[in-house]
């Protein structure tokens, strides 16, 4: 039984008991209910001759809302205090065939709706769009399954004056996939994967640009996956990956997706990040990278985000373009309670020579760096260059 | 979303605006201090923030490795230790700013009076396992 087809079912069995007026939230736990029921009761592998009248494999979306429309029904029916809807519901005609509208862009606006809060909004898309269990979602986030059952009710709560057919900003929808992808593979579920799913699942729907921009940026970094650790689970910086266990596959669809986007001349942030990535994954080796046309995309970046982190990162590529002093009076202009402003720093003053500042700058940004395999990372650099200077 | 711990000292925080040692409370002033902390963290619960909370014993034993085949040095435990941790609250929070907010509100937990203790807290940010994948270039 194919787990991601069934979850890829989840959002429009959830519009498909909507249409039929069951309120969002109820509809939800409907159909999650019925994905549980499935997952436990359905054959793992049906044999092709055995196919029996309604073999749920035959199909399976009409067997899940089947299942779920049910189970929606006994929880209406057993809370008195619904009697008013049951008797509504239940003047309704016998729910017919699927409707053949396609719902799950609805699912991600809603899911995405800027009264949540971004954590509420992760969460709630990763279980209504992405049909993954609240225990999957508690355990890749590290806090306990009644936390996270509490989070999506409460999301939940909070969109229910929401109309469902209301038009959504796809920028918010964007803004909740890319934190999906950042927070990349913790524990048994692969996030990076399911962000990458989701933003398919979404571009094959809607035709944005930008939608395009972040899938092929997420395909573009997901291709170096393998590359960015060592055995031993170290971070391996660019410059030193073995380029050769990159993802070509994923690298070549990534850069045909940000081709036909650029083509359409309507430049976003995500396609500028795609495009820098698209540079690095282009460059055979570390020395061949096109730093000049790099820094280019950095002052588009800079022009579409005023971001001061992406300001710092375009001076580490202006230090590769233009030599580590450059970089130097680029970090200048910027403030140094920037976080990873000490890394750059100890960076560029490494490249202009300057042993003693570097290794002071590395032990600094290992202090303040907000995880362990960056701080690791850094304080390897620091003792590089101290066991160097002491020799 | 970002996990803090929120740590309660016994000792080594800077004295609190309500400074009266709990054995010196009357029971019902005991009573409505616990009663705080549960709803805290059941409204936190409620809220979807809430990963842990612990309480520790003040005391404990200091053990180092004493070399291959031998067992353990053990000592003290210290009176002169400067730091006593009390307990603690893990919060998974969508911002600094609201972790703050939240550990302002568990200072305010009744004491002496009925009055709030204001007692300092400590906000530590937890270290992740890895950087977020865009973010490493």
């Amino acid at each position: 039984m194919d787990e991601a087809l069934l979850r890829s079912l989840t959002p429009s069995v959830i519009a498909v008991l909507v249409r039929r007026g069951a309120d969002f939230a109820a509809a939800e736990d409907a159909v999650q209910d019925a994905l549980v029921e499935a997952l436990r009761s359905w054959p793992a592998d049906p044999s092709p001759g055995s196919s029996g009248e309604g073999h749920p494999l035959r199909d399976a979306k009409g067997w899940l809302v089947t299942v779920a429309w049910r189970k929606f029904l006994d929880q209406t029916r057993s809370d008195a205090a619904r009697r008013r809807r049951e008797e509504r519901v239940d003047q309704e005609p016998a729910p017919g065939p699927a409707p053949a509208v396609d719902d799950t862009l609805q699912l991600y606006f809603l899911c995405a709706h800027p009264s949540l809060t971004p954590s509420s909004a992760v969460a709630l898309t990763l279980r209504a769009v992405g049909g993954l269990t609240t225990r999957q979602i508690a355990r890749a986030y590290l806090v306990p399954e009644a936390t996270m059952a509490q989070r999506i009710s409460r999301a939940k709560r909070t969109v229910s004056g929401v109309r469902f057919d209301q038009p959504g900003d796809v920028a918010t929808v964007l803004r909740v996939l890319y934190l999906v992808f950042n927070e990349g593979y913790s524990g048994d579920l692969d996030l990076a994967a399911e962000a990458i799913r989701l933003t398919r699942q979404l571009a094959a729907r809607v035709d944005h640009p930008e939608v395009a921009g972040l899938l092929a940026l997420m395909l573009l970094h997901h291709a170096r996956r393998a590359a960015r650790t060592a055995p031993d689970g170290s971070l391996v910086p660019l410059a030193e990956q073995d380029r050769g266990r990159w993802d070509t596959e994923a690298i070549a669809e990534g850069v045909t997706l940000l081709q036909a986007a650029l083509a359409r001349d309507r430049l976003g942030e995500f396609q500028a990040q795609a495009a820098i990535a698209a540079l690095h994954a282009d460059a055979p080796t570390a020395e061949e990278t096109d730093w000049v046309q790099i820094v280019e995309w950095y002052d588009e970046l800079v022009r579409l985000t005023d971001s001061p982190i992406v300001r710092l990162n375009r001076a580490v590529a202006v230090g590769e373009a233009d030599g580590p002093r450059a970089g130097l009076a680029a970090l200048a202009a910027l403030d140094d309670s920037l976080p990873r402003h000490a890394a750059v720093a100890a960076y560029l003053h490494e490249r202009d020579g300057d042993v003693a500042t570097a290794a002071r700058l590395y032990a600094e940004a290992a202090h303040q760096a907000p995880n362990t395999a960056e701080r690791d990372y850094l304080t390897r650099q620091a003792a590089r260059l101290n066991t160097r200077r002491n020799r | 979303m970002a996990k803090y711990l929120l740590l309660k000292h016994y000792r080594g925080a800077p004295a609190a605006v309500n400074d009266v040692p709990m054995d010196q409370w009357t029971p019902q002033e005991i009573s409505a201090h616990v009663q705080y902390m549960n709803d805290f963290a059941a409204r936190l619960e409620k809220t979807g923030e809430f990963v842990d909370g612990q309480a520790l014993a003040p005391e404990g034993t200091w053990v180092r490795y004493d070399g291959e085949g031998r067992p353990p040095v053990t000592d003290g435990p210290f009176a002169e230790t400067k730091d006593l941790i009390a307990g603690w609250m893990v919060i998974d929070v969508d911002s600094y700013e609201r972790a703050v907010e939240l550990a302002g509100e568990l200072s305010a937990a009744p004491g002496a009076g009925g009055k709030p203790i204001h007692e300092w807290l400590e906000v530590r940010p937890f270290l992740t396992a890895n950087p977020g994948i865009t973010e490493c270039h």
